[in-house]
């Protein structure tokens, strides 16, 4: 769990942290690599991105280096607002506020980042990494979300539909789809091959947060249907790993912040009228 | 038409109709069975125009004729033929409807785009619990629930002229407790924490472009959504017609017209959050905000009930519309800021008949 300046670290019966950790005031977002679950990255306004290691709390891991000074000599502002894990590699990919897109490697000895991107022209508030490599999914507070190719870094493509800011990105782990949430109290779901939109959900309020399950929700009968579709699932706040739990770690700004608990039958459902009404 | 008179085999005959001008072909016509020998020579002359091919199809469109005059004398013509049917059909239809008397089927209801508004799935239900609570805890609680009461703060974009000048003027009579300030280029973000602290509600920027109020932003204080709208069609008191005497100070009544959808809704909030909650019946006045196919209509008029059944009313005060561009949550950040819906023309004009608010 992050807060202004601390992370703790809770182990799942205790009561009290095991570890905590200073990290620098006004700090975003916080994530933890899926591959090795001892390594957090952190990162927020004015707070490059650190990446720690639970074992050793003192000193970061790395930490990143702000991009080089302008044409003016003014220092380049930077807002860390999501970043993730590429798998199978150290690398680190994070978006910013002043719409850029970052890979740091801390296998390099270069701690400034390894590629640069730009998409759009307001702060980009999401990102996710889909199942094949290369390739990341932005979403920034306009409502456009963007699959960038991380090899150059140019736009593949487009995500069309949200009106509101986006508030969170999730991609499957095996199909090629992507879930996002946003202000606009819709959870859409786009396949990202031909970047169509397949499902769109109104959930009356504004979404914060969105995660994948590979779980049944409920235990809600027995007649369920195709396979495929149990793997997508939607719920509100996860609750299995006291660490990867907090989404939302600064509390600058006070919004009433709600998620929904979608069960998988009234989404069933409400795809299905979907379906009948597009 | 002429057309469905010339059959198939007269191909020659219809070729010559397109070319011929409407006197000398309504001659042609009366003497279709004779005299074709006559005609064939001339039409040969003027086969210019016409499509060879040996197979003429019966129908033809005016708009093959090549002669611009021709084709609009056709085209005419074409028109006031279609009106005529027209016209015989509905008295037809009079007359049966005459002679069934009471067992005649109901009249037809015509399809107006209102009609057939593609349905929205985020209509608020009005006992839906959840909207209900999300209401109960959104910025605008602590004005419905009494605890605040509107100050507005009406400014305009640097340097505005006369007609922007007299709109807010006249804005600041319509809304009570409003203090019109001059923007001496301010920037907005600086504004909005001095507001704040002398405890303004409201803040309304209206932006001015060639000497025309063309844009508004109004944005919530404490911490508000702050929604921006381009405006048209705005009538001074000077130029409206019939027109009763200036506002009094009492306050309005509010008219929220047909906000239906979750967005519908939460301007609808704004804008009644803007005049304070208990309306003075004595002044008679009452404003009015109509949203018709994402159109907002602000009228201000003044009412009075001749007997039980019939009102009498004038039109005071200016009247604009006003169209939503953005919808911001938290005060006025066009950069930074996250936005609850913003206007994407291409995605979302593309059907005539689906409406956002």
């Amino acid at each position: 769990m992050c807060s202004r300046l601390a992370l703790k670290v809770w182990r799942e019966d205790s009561s009290e942290p095991v570890t905590e950790l200073d990290v620098g005031k006004n700090v975003c977002r916080m994530r933890q690599s899926p591959a090795h679950r001892h390594k957090v990255a952190t990162g927020g306004k004015d707070n490059n991105l650190k990446i720690w290691d639970l074992q050793k709390p003192e000193k970061p891991v790395f930490t990143a280096k702000n991009l080089r000074d302008d044409w003016l000599d003014l220092k380049r502002p930077h807002w860390v607002r999501d970043m993730a894990f590429i798998p199978d590699s150290d690398k680190v990919v994070t978006c910013t506020g002043y719409h850029q897109v970052h890979v740091y490697d801390p296998a390099s000895p270069q701690r400034r980042p390894v590629l640069e991107a730009e998409y759009g022209e307001y702060p980009l508030t999401a990102l996710s990494l889909p199942a094949d490599g290369n390739t990341v999914v932005v979403g920034n507070t306009h409502g456009h979300i963007a699959l960038l190719d991380l090899r150059k870094g140019l736009v593949r493509g487009c995500l069309k539909g949200l009106a509101g800011g986006v508030r969170a990105l999730q991609c499957h782990p095996s199909q090629p789809v992507v879930a996002s949430c946003g202000l606009d109290r819709f959870l859409r779901i786009h396949s990202l091959e031909d970047r169509k939109l397949q499902h769109k959900v109104y959930l009356k309020s504004r979404l914060n947060c969105v995660l994948l399950s590979s779980k049944d929700l409920e235990e809600v009968g027995g007649a369920r249907g195709e396979a495929g579709s149990q793997e997508v699932k939607e719920e509100g706040e996860g609750e299995e790993d006291e660490v990867w739990d907090t989404m939302e770690c600064v509390e600058e700004r006070q919004k009433r912040k709600t998620t929904e608990e979608v069960t998988d039958g009234e989404l069933k459902e409400k795809k299905k009228k979907k379906k009948g009404q597009d | 038409m002429d057309i469905t008179e010339v059959p198939v085999s007269q191909t020659e005959k219809a070729k010559k109709k397109k070319n011929k001008k409407p006197k000398s072909k309504r001659a042609n016509e009366e003497g279709s069975g004779e005299g074709s020998g006559v005609e064939v020579k001339e039409e040969d002359v003027k086969m210019e125009k016409s499509e060879a091919g040996a197979s003429f199809p019966p129908t033809f469109s005016v708009s093959e004729i090549k002669n611009k005059q021709r084709r609009h004398l056709m085209f005419m013509k074409f028109k006031q033929e279609k009106r005529k049917q027209k016209l015989q059909l509905k008295k037809k239809k009079k007359k049966e409807r005459d002679a069934l008397g009471d067992k005649a089927p109901p009249k037809e209801v015509p399809k107006t785009i209102e009609n057939q508004r593609v349905y929205d799935e985020t209509t608020v239900d009005p006992e839906d619990e959840e909207i209900a609570f999300d209401e109960g805890t959104d910025e605008f609680s602590t004005y419905f629930n009494g605890l605040t009461n509107p100050k507005v703060l009406i400014t305009t974009s640097d340097r505005p002229r006369g007609r922007t000048v007299r709109f807010c003027e006249q804005l600041a009579t319509v809304i009570p407790n409003a203090y019109v300030y001059y923007r001496r280029g301010l920037a907005l973000k600086r504004v909005i924490p001095q507001c704040v602290a002398r405890n303004f509600t409201y803040l309304i920027v209206v932006n001015e472009d060639r000497k025309v109020p063309n844009g508004l932003v109004l944005c919530h204080l404490p911490d508000g959504p702050t929604a921006h709208f381009k405006v048209s069609s705005v009538r001074l008191r000077k130029e409206m017609k019939r027109r009763g005497k200036d506002p009094t100070e009492h306050t309005p009544e509010v008219i929220l017209n047909n906000f239906t959808t979750r967005l519908g809704h939460s301007i609808g909030r704004m804008f009644a959050a803007l005049f304070p909650q208990d309306p003075q019946f004595v002044g008679r006045q009452v404003a009015t905000f109509h949203n018709q196919r994402d159109f907002v209509f602000f009228r201000f008029h003044r009412y009075i009930f001749k007997n039980e059944k019939k009102v009498g009313i004038q039109e005071l005060g200016p009247r604009f519309t006003l169209k939503l561009r953005s919808l911001q949550k938290g005060t006025f950040d066009s950069k930074f800021g996250e936005y609850e819906w913003v206007l994407k023309r291409h995605e979302m004009d593309a059907c005539r008949r689906k409406f956002q608010l």
